[in-house]
């Protein structure tokens, strides 16, 4: 069979999703009989120029050169990934949002603002270039781009999880946090894939995967809201890791002014 | 003298060693070198890398997801950025750690200590020495060798996935302690598989001790965390090669930093003196009495000497210390017995203060928050922030010994310098 050749790219991120390819472990091997990474800087230093069959995206895109890396990668990749919650929505480095570009400027680099080019905002790559597939989470799951590749092999629709985190909970016989602690867990709203991870760890969900499809975002902020969580805490819990994501951005906009219409 | 670097001196040939992406480091960053018959006229370690802004956007986020959000400065350190912040959430509100989440926590750090030791050595630094690209192309030549790698790689997450649920951004670790408890029982039960990877990490320090290293001596001062009788990981003051002895909260009085165009991430120096080195070769030098005996009798039989200020040597340091938290996270597993216990945090306004070693050297979180544990100030300095400077320098002295060299050669062998210091550039500009 011959390999699909792969490329890695890195933005804006911590590096934990293409981490995550070496954490196959002992299903490296086998991942190396269907793919040649050739282009993975992480991990070797032989990289070659495309085209590629295959990009896996990681990190926001969040300063003015990234934005042309990533329209060449766009051209040079049959197939683009967004990989990880930073390339689907922005994730993390999307945080800065919510500041000023020169106030956060003046924070780390006092007297050197000009010399650091950064975009007033972190997006996910979307914002540039068209995205084939999204394997949301933070970080993605190794299981998703095993079922990715597969699928591509395959020539078939990847099966991804639209559903929530709950249903996995289910499946795990977890005592419901929100039910039986009144935490406040986004559990509800966020994507599978994690197997219930931090509710099965004894603490509330924190939406490192992002929202599910089709979320109902109104319904568990009024559950917050009746658990005694501030304004401001209930717009936390929305907005660490998928906050540019539009369900999220819309179900905040209309919580907050409904409550300040009170 | 080779006739090529005769023929270079003589006309006072142009050389350019640039390398815009260095590979198998964490993070983007580039090596820039001109120079003119061996006398070096432009030399910029180019850490490109764009700023996230951490500092900036952790300001108004609360105590109980900020551990979460440092973590996500690096992927394959998380474990340290989320201890050492929770250390400093923890000392800005006074919480004390239960002698119990103390143990633990150093058994999580032990996990990802043994997973990152395994990828430094064996994915990101030993290739070079075998003369290839990548560990990829060990496989055909060395496949028992790979294998051995990936099982303390594979061994060392299982452990931190045992006590964090996940080995990259883990997530029971938590303000106050645990979410979540191993029993006993699961802490015994791990106890085969970590036994069964002490000897593929004795047999990795054999491999490295015998590997012949570049020939180069950089006398900087080493910097690192002491707690003795422990091996210093997650407490203790920084001490170092040349009298420091200082607790975490002191760490801006004695480190400065300065901006350079060509680095996003800033230059550390220590006041009144110069730049420094942290990670595994200062650990190793500056707690050398406190590592495993079995560390300790297999690094001598092996011909290593410490202290070491080779930054070459930083690879058979890796080695040496694998041993080392090998033996002690079987001492945990095999001891420790687990009581229930629930994290308690009453917040309240401070500023906290931590200093930990991370796989790659000292880290350094402070926070301030208000009465309701949300932040108003943070600041964070990473190991590769700490030393790049150093680097650099290191560089300066190291270039002129490889004028002799091919122009390819030179180049990897400056490659191999920067991967000596296991750079996370990622972490440095975070």
């Amino acid at each position: 069979m011959k390999k699909a050749i792969v490329a890695v790219y890195k933005f804006g991120s911590c590096a934990g999703c293409q981490l995550e390819l070496l954490n196959y472990e002992e299903g490296l091997l086998d991942l190396l009989e269907l793919v040649d990474f050739a282009q993975f800087y992480e991990a070797t230093r032989d990289n070659r120029p495309g085209p590629y069959d295959l990009g896996l995206v990681e990190g926001a895109i969040i300063s003015p050169d990234q934005v042309e890396v990533i329209k060449k990668a766009r051209e040079d990749c049959k197939v683009l990934v967004a990989v990880g919650a930073c390339a689907t929505t922005g994730g993390v480095p999307a945080l800065k949002n919510d500041h000023e570009v020169g106030s956060l400027l003046t924070r780390v680099y006092p007297g050197n603002e000009k010399d650091i080019e950064t975009l007033n905002s972190g997006k996910g790559i979307d914002a540039y270039v068209k995205v084939d597939y999204y394997l949301q989470g933070c970080p993605v799951e190794r299981s998703e781009i095993l079922e990715l590749v597969h699928a591509l092999f395959l020539g078939r629709r990847p099966d991804l999880k639209p559903w929530p985190v709950c249903m996995e909970c289910k499946m795990k016989e977890n005592v419901c946090l929100v039910v039986s602690r009144s935490e406040s867990c986004m559990g509800p709203v966020t994507r599978a894939g994690c197997g219930a991870l931090c509710p099965t760890f004894g603490r509330p969900c924190y939406n490192c995967h992002g929202p599910m499809s089709n979320p109902n975002p109104k319904a568990l902020m009024d559950v917050f809201a009746a658990q005694g969580l501030s304004t401001e805490d209930i717009v936390r819990k929305f907005t660490g890791y998928a906050r540019e994501m539009e369900p999220f951005k819309k179900g905040i906009e209309e919580y907050v002014s409904r409550v300040t219409e009170k | 003298m080779s006739v090529e670097s005769q023929k270079n001196k003589a006309s006072g040939a142009l050389r350019e060693i640039n390398v815009g992406y260095i590979a198998r480091v964490e993070g983007e960053g580039a090596i820039r070198i001109n120079s003119e018959g061996g006398k070096i006229s432009r030399l910029e370690v180019n850490v490109w890398e764009p700023p996230r802004f951490f500092e900036g956007f952790l300001v108004g986020r609360k105590y109980d997801e900020v551990p979460d959000l440092s973590g996500r400065i690096c992927g394959i350190c998380s474990t340290s950025h989320q201890l050492t912040s929770i250390y400093a959430l923890e000392d800005a509100m006074g919480i004390h750690e239960s002698a119990q989440t103390r143990t633990l926590r150093k058994l999580m750090a032990l996990g990802s200590f043994i997973m990152n030791l395994a990828v430094h050595i064996y994915v990101l630094e030993a290739p070079d020495y075998f003369r290839k690209g990548s560990v990829f192309g060990l496989i055909p030549e060395h496949l028992e060798v790979v294998k051995k790698a990936i099982r303390i790689k594979r061994v060392g997450n299982e452990l931190a996935s045992l006590i964090g649920g996940r080995p990259t951004h883990p997530v029971s670790l938590v303000v106050g302690g645990f979410s979540s408890l191993p029993s006993t029982q699961a802490l015994r039960d791990f106890l085969p598989k970590i036994q069964e990877i002490k000897q593929d990490a004795l047999d990795t320090l054999r491999i490295i001790a015998g590997i012949k290293r570049p020939d180069f001596e950089s006398l900087c001062e080493h910097v690192a965390l002491s707690d003795p009788p422990q091996y210093a990981i997650n407490m203790g003051n920084l001490v170092s090669t040349r009298g420091m002895n200082i607790p975490p909260e002191k760490h801006d009085d004695v480190f400065r930093s300065k901006f350079v165009p060509h680095s996003n991430a800033l230059h550390y120096y220590v006041e009144g003196r110069d730049s420094f080195m942290v990670g595994a070769l200062p650990r190793v030098n500056l707690n050398y009495a406190h590592l495993s005996a079995d560390a300790r009798k297999t690094a001598e039989e092996s011909g290593l000497k410490f202290p070491a200020f080779n930054p070459f040597y930083g690879m058979a340091a890796r080695a040496v210390e694998l041993v080392s938290m090998v033996d002690e996270a079987v001492e945990i597993l095999g001891t420790l017995k687990v009581r229930e216990e629930k994290p308690e945090v009453k917040t309240c306004a401070g500023k906290g203060y931590a200093v930990t070693e991370a796989p790659r050297g000292a880290l350094y979180h402070a926070y301030q928050v208000d009465e309701k544990g949300v932040v108003e100030f943070a600041d964070i300095v990473t190991p590769t922030a700490h030393h790049v400077y150093n680097l650099e320098k290191d560089l300066w002295k190291f270039v002129p010994t490889t004028e002799d060299l091919p122009l390819d050669d030179a180049t990897l062998f400056c490659e191999m310098l920067v991967r000596a210091y296991d750079p996370c550039f990622s972490c440095s500009v975070h």
